[in-house]
Parts: C-alpha cells; structure tokens; sequence
C-alpha cells in the first residue's frame, strides 16, 4: 500500500515537471538569444541602466578565454566580499550574540564565504546559531542569486561555444549572467516566496521568540527573513538552509506541499535546460536523449532509496513497523524524504529534508553514488548540463574507439585536444575526492571528526564530504564533525576545485568548438535516440564504477553486509 | 612591443576586469541581498501577518505557548506526546541525531523507546509500534506525528484527564490532516494543536 503511495508521489511530481520543461527551455533559450520576452517593458530599462553604471560593453562578444576570466573574478571578488562581511558580522544590524554563538573563525568564515561563491553552499555551521540577518540576506542570499545565474551563465556559454559556426565567440559573461537574474532568479524567486510564506514560511526580522510551553518549559523559536533564501536557495540549486535542520525544518518546508515545490524548484530548469539546449543546437530530440538519460538514473536511484529505506533497520527490536523513520519528519513520510534525497543529491543542492546520516547503509549509497556521477543529472543550475555533456562525448569517443569511427558531436569532431580536456574533465573530480579521503583517514586531524559514528561509517562520512564539496552540492552525513581548521580547508580545496577546475576545461571545450563549422557526416553515430541514451547511461556508470568501487565496498557495502561497527 | 609593455597590458586587463566584476557585484547584491528581501518583506507582513511571524499560537488564555509548526516536549500523560528529538525541541538549534544505521547507539536508543512507550501505553509486543514514536526527527522540531501514533496514546490520555476514550478519540480525528493533495506526504496529527485542543474542551484536568 505504502508503495502506491510512494509511486502517485513520484509520478505527480515528475509530471509537474515535465509539463514546465519545454516552456521553460524555450524560455531561457530567448532568454540568453536576447530576443523579445514579456518581461521586457519592465526589466529592459533595469538592464541598460545596470550596464551603464557599471559601464559593461553589453555587445561585446567574448572568446572563451575571457568568458572564463570574467567568470572567475566574478567567483573570486564575491568570495572576498562575502568573507568579509562574514567577519565583520558583530558590527551588522540583526546580530544578537545571546543566540549566534558559533565563533566565525578566519577558516570557518573562507569555508562559507568559497562555499556560497561555488554555489556548493556547504556549511560548517548550523545557520541559527551562527548567521546574523543582514549576512543571510546581503551575504548568503546574495550569493544564492549571483553564484546560480554564474553557473547557468556557464552553463548556456557551453552550449553557444557547441553550437557555433566558426564564430570563435562563446557570448558576454556579464550579459548572460544580468538576464540570468533578471528574467529568470528573480521573478521566480519573489512568487516562489510568497507561496511559501503563505504555506508557513517565516518571513520577519523579529528577535528569536522566547515562549513558556504548556508544560510550562521554556522554549526559543528563531525566527528571521527565512522565505527569502528559502525558495533561490533551491532555485539556484545552492541549497544552503537558513536553519541548521535545513530542508527539514518545519519553518523551511512546513508542509508536504512546499516540499513538492521546493524540489520542483531545484529541477525545473536544470531540466529544461536539456530542450534549451535542443533548441540552440538545433537539434531537439538530442536534447530530449539528454533528458531521457537523466530521467532513467534518477528513476532507478529514487527507487533505490525508497526501497531501502521502507524495508527499514535489521539492527532494530523486532515490533516497529514503518520502515527507517530515524532522521525522517512524519509530514514528509519515508516517500517523500526519499524523493528529496534522488533530487537534491542528483541536482547538487544540499538542501535534504531528512538526515542522510541515519539513512540505512543502502539508502545512503544511492545519494553518494548520484554525488560521484558529476551532478549529470539535471544537476548544478547551468554546469549541469555541460556535465552530462561531457559524459556524452566521453561515451561517443569510447564508442568511437570501439568501431573505428571518428567521434563526432553536433558535427563536430573529436579531436586529440578535445579528448584531452574531457578526460581532464573526467579525471579531476575522482582525484580530488580520492585523495582527499585517503589524507582525512590518515591524519589525526581527519579522524578526529569522526565523533558520532565510527567504523565503515565514518569512512562513509568522510567520503561523503569530499564528494558533496566536489560536486558543489553541501548535503552532509551530518554526524561528521566538519567545523575545523582542517575539514574547513579542505573542503574548501574540493570547492574551489569541483567548480572552477570543470568551468575552465568546460569553457575551453567551448571555445574549441566555436572556432569549428559544423558539417554532416554519414558516418557518425547518431546521438539521439535509445541507443545514445544508453551509451550516456553506461558511460556515466562505467567511471564511477571504475573509480569508486573500492572505496564504496569499505564504507556503506561492508556496513550493509554487517562489518565492524 | 617588449615583454615589459605586455605584461603592463596584461596587469591593466587584469585591474579592469576585477573593477568591472566588482561594480556589477555590489549592483547585483543591492538589488538581490536588499531591494528582494525588502519586497517579499513587505508583501507577506500585509498578506500572510500570522505565516510571517513564525504562525505563533496562543493557548485558551492568550498567552503565546509556541508556534503550530514547531514542535514541543510533552512528558504529562494527559497529553500526546511527540516524537523524540535529538536536540530536546531546542528551536534555536535544530537537528538529528545523526546516528549512522549500524551505530549500537540508535539502536540502543529505539529499544528504550520501544520499552518505554508499550509500557507507558500498555502496548502487549504482539502489537507493532509505529516507527515515528521511536526515533528521532530530522529537524529535532517535528511538530507531527503519525495516526497510528496518536491512536495508541488515547487510552491513556483519557484515563489521565478521567474522560471517555471515544471523546478524546474524536478530538483525534478531527485534528488529523490528510496528505497534501491526496498524495504528498503522510497523514499526520500537530501535537501541539491537538493539545491545546483537549486544554479547551476539559480545561486541566
């Protein structure tokens, strides 16, 4: 019975996006073409005032090159600001010592300030006991807009750079990244709010409520603008909470409903970025093949999770019926957190509504293994989509190799140099988090996080730090404690890494391609259709199986099987 | 031109760039980190004045005594109780337990429940126990807990305030909310609301 539940759950939400995906798509395609939208009586004016008063050259066309220059300044000057205003946060309106006891540390504050700047959002910190109103607002929820429409901006210069002829230019960095916020974050973010505080949200800069319960215990409720991050920080696919509960927070996501929206949100346009993709590629049903590999990993991972997590803990007394509810809010139910943890690790946003922690070995395994597939499916907001992409020609060059046919992508081929950068590409983010696990469980500062679960566990936990930071996703096995000089820098390390060490070999793929015409060719593989489904599905599966199957085996399968504790 | 002149290039592109990412930053956070909060602010104070403050409630006698969505420790048996929390219902620090599943601490930790509730409840171990009363929430904060849940709690709360079972029973049902749409999510039962609610029918006793 439960499972039919969970099914209608799984299908109404896949339905709503699937209806926003092509509208969407078609949207932002328009969007980053700088054609007419109905949005531009308003925002048209808001956008040439910006550009003069920042004096932005709104027609220059860019090469790669300073695309990527101007990208990453953008990362490095919002990493600055943020840090400061981090630091400087005693000195701000909204900061009341009494509750924001957390002490922001130089390397707890260059954590954060590089984790929102990389739209990773990994926090350190529990967001009510550390951050004043004005650093969420002019800090966190800034950064949630500006890092997101950097990405998407990425994102969309990828596909311009692929679908080029001859051109050599991949589009305007500072344009992109204005009609990013301007036509798409913000006019969804300010309805997306309002639903939410409608469904319970807070949004206010009262003190933290000191009540006296009915038993007469006394009770603090913090309170703040939470609305206002809540909805852009799934939007921009950042997923930093305002609470330390995050997703779970019954002021974040009061009720089943903001739970399907809030997801829907981190989704909707990752996804319609496929058809974007389609339409700027002119060629649509590669687009859709895109989608439809997405759709077939996330499916099987969604099942996996709710399986798992149904049939509940062997460890536990024999009598409790309900499956794994440790760690899981009872509005959710075991569905609705399952559908969450696919989404929100697939689509590298921390922002879980259950504790992947207590989540039975299995049921873990499935958020983690999404983490190392690269955020292919659907993805970071924009790098999403280039990451799939880059699986696709990986797979196309294997392929390739198997039948002795040159590699071709939209009519462009494959050559040594572009082999080089998608092997880089492929490489960086098993070296960074192999490595990085391997010196955590080596050195005393490393194992000294590990303070509320040990064994095959704690590998797990470690693991699954260095990779959620890779991946800019920020969801944690909580239990790790990550508040210290060396997770602090480390992570950092796996941050700046997973963002700008894929932008950079990305854009230069871009920038190769630009420079090419397309031409047809007979012989290629058709990169559309089942079979080229298939070929992405396998490729993805291949490297990580490759890859992590070792470590995997040490951590959630020997805890599975029953190995130490 | 000499290597000197060009790297002077270089360093001019550089500082142009920077100057250029800068403006559009402070720009970008004016409009996003102030003017957006501002707005969604302002709107929500006029159309949402309970949702924006936290939904706070009051009890029979108009004190503030919590907020419907938070939840809160009840340990009295003439209450329902709700869901262990990791964090005491500490809602200026939320949270799990974060125990991993093959920790012997929660498992520890849900055999106490176990024993607790079925002889708090009179619940002979033929019967299963439903899984939200013996584990910790995610957020420490659920204000929820499951039908079944509730159900099995009725006899005592109403032995403890010396009424009928199927008066407190009726309470129960008509503070259980239906899953969201009819699909999303789980039934459920607001500990605090429905408190509150035997609070008003019977007073203290």
């Amino acid at each position: 019975m439960g499972r039919a539940v969970g099914l209608r759950h799984a299908a109404l939400f896949l339905a709503v996006v699937l209806v926003l995906v092509r509208p969407l798509g078609l949207y932002l395609a328009r969007v980053f073409a700088g054609e007419r939208t109905w949005l531009d009586p308003v925002l048209g004016p808001l956008e040439r005032g910006i550009y003069r008063l920042t004096r932005i050259d709104s027609a220059e066309e860019m090469a790669w090159t300073t695309y990527a220059g101007s990208f990453v300044a953008f990362g490095l000057v919002g990493t600055l600001l943020l840090y400061a205003l981090l630091r400087l946060q005693p000195w701000l309106p909204w900061f009341d010592p009494a509750h924001l006891t957390t002490p922001m540390t130089p390397d707890l504050a260059a954590n954060t300030a590089i984790s929102f700047a990389t739209t990773s959002t990994w926090q350190a910190y529990g967001g009510e006991s550390t951050m004043g109103y004005t650093a969420q607002l002019l800090g966190l929820v800034g950064q949630n807009f500006l890092a997101g429409a950097a990405g998407l901006a990425v994102g969309i210069a990828f596909v311009r750079g692929l679908a080029a002829n001859g051109t050599g230019t991949v589009g305007n960095f500072w344009v992109d990244l204005v009609r990013a916020i301007l036509w798409v974050l913000l006019p969804l973010s300010l309805i997306g709010a309002l639903v939410l505080v409608w469904q319970g949200v807070p949004m206010n800069f009262d003190r933290y409520a000191s009540v006296t319960t009915v038993e007469g215990a006394s009770q603090t409720l913090a309170q703040g603008p939470v609305a206002a991050l809540e909805w852009i920080k799934n939007l921009g696919t950042n997923g930093g909470g305002f609470f330390n509960a995050n997703g779970a927070h019954p002021y974040e996501n009061p009720t089943p409903l903001t739970n399907l929206l809030e997801l829907v949100a981190i989704v909707a346009v990752p996804a319609g970025l496929t058809v974007t993709f389609g339409r700027m590629t002119r060629r649509p049903r590669d687009g859709w093949t895109l989608l439809a590999a997405m759709l077939v990993i996330f499916l099987v991972g969604l099942a996996g999770i709710a399986a798992a997590e149904h049939r509940g803990n062997p460890r536990w007394p024999t009598g409790i019926a309900g499956g794994n509810m440790e760690g899981k809010e009872v509005r959710f139910g075991i569905d609705g957190s399952a559908l969450a943890a696919a989404v929100t690790s697939n689509a590298a946003t921390g922002s879980t509504n259950a504790t992947p922690d207590s989540f039975t070995p299995l049921g873990g395994l499935v958020p983690l293994l999404n983490m190392l597939l690269g955020e292919i499916v659907f993805g970071g907001l924009g790098t999403g989509l280039s990451s799939i992409v880059m699986v696709a020609l990986l797979g196309i060059f294997i392929v390739g190799l198997m039948v002795g046919r040159t590699p071709q992508y939209l009519g462009k081929s494959l050559g040594p140099g572009e082999v080089r950068l998608i092997v880089l590409y492929s490489l960086i983010g098993p070296a960074t988090i192999l490595v990085l696990t391997a010196v955590a469980v080596l050195v005393p500062a490393g194992t000294a996080g590990l303070t509320t679960n040990r064994g095959p566990h704690g590998l797990t936990e470690i693991l699954y730090a260095y990779t959620s930071a890779f991946a800019n996703n920020g969801q944690a096995f909580a239990g790790l404690s990550a508040n210290s000089p060396f997770y602090n820098v480390t992570t950092m390390v796996a941050m700046i890494l997973g963002r700008f060490g894929l932008a950079v070999p990305a854009l230069a793929l871009a920038g190769m391609y630009s420079r090419v015409r397309a031409r047809v060719d007979e012989g290629a593989i058709p990169t559309h259709g089942v079979l080229f489904a298939c070929i992405i599905v396998s490729a993805a599966v291949l490297l990580v199986a490759l890859t992590f199957l070792p470590v995997l085996a040490l951590g959630p399968v020997l805890e599975q099987v029953g190995g130490p504790r | 031109m000499n290597a000197g002149d060009s790297s002077r290039d270089t360093t001019v592109k550089l500082i142009a760039l920077v100057g250029r990412a800068s403006a559009l930053t402070v720009v970008l956070l004016v409009l996003c980190g102030v003017v957006y909060p501002a707005v969604v602010f302002v709107v929500a104070r006029v159309v949402f004045p309970v949702q924006s403050h936290g939904s706070l409630v009051r009890d029979g006698r108009g004190r503030v005594v919590g907020s419907s969505l938070i939840g809160q420790a009840f340990r009295q048996p003439r209450y329902f109780h709700g869901r262990r929390s990791a964090v005491a219902y500490d809602a200026a620090n939320s949270g799990g337990s974060n125990l991993g599943p093959s920790n012997p601490a929660l498992t520890d930790s849900v055999r106490v429940a176990s024993v607790r509730v079925r002889a708090e409840d009179g619940v002979p171990v033929t019967v299963s126990l439903p899984a939200d009363l013996v584990t910790a929430s995610a957020s420490g904060l659920d204000p929820d807990i499951s039908p079944a849940s509730a159900a099995l709690q009725v006899d005592r709360v109403a032995r403890a305030r010396g009424v009928a079972a199927s008066a407190v029973a009726s309470v129960v049902a008509t503070h259980t909310t239906a899953r969201d749409l009819g699909v999303l999510g789980e039934p459920r039962v607001n500990v605090l609301r429905l408190n509150l609610a035997l609070d008003s029918a019977w007073g203290g006793r």
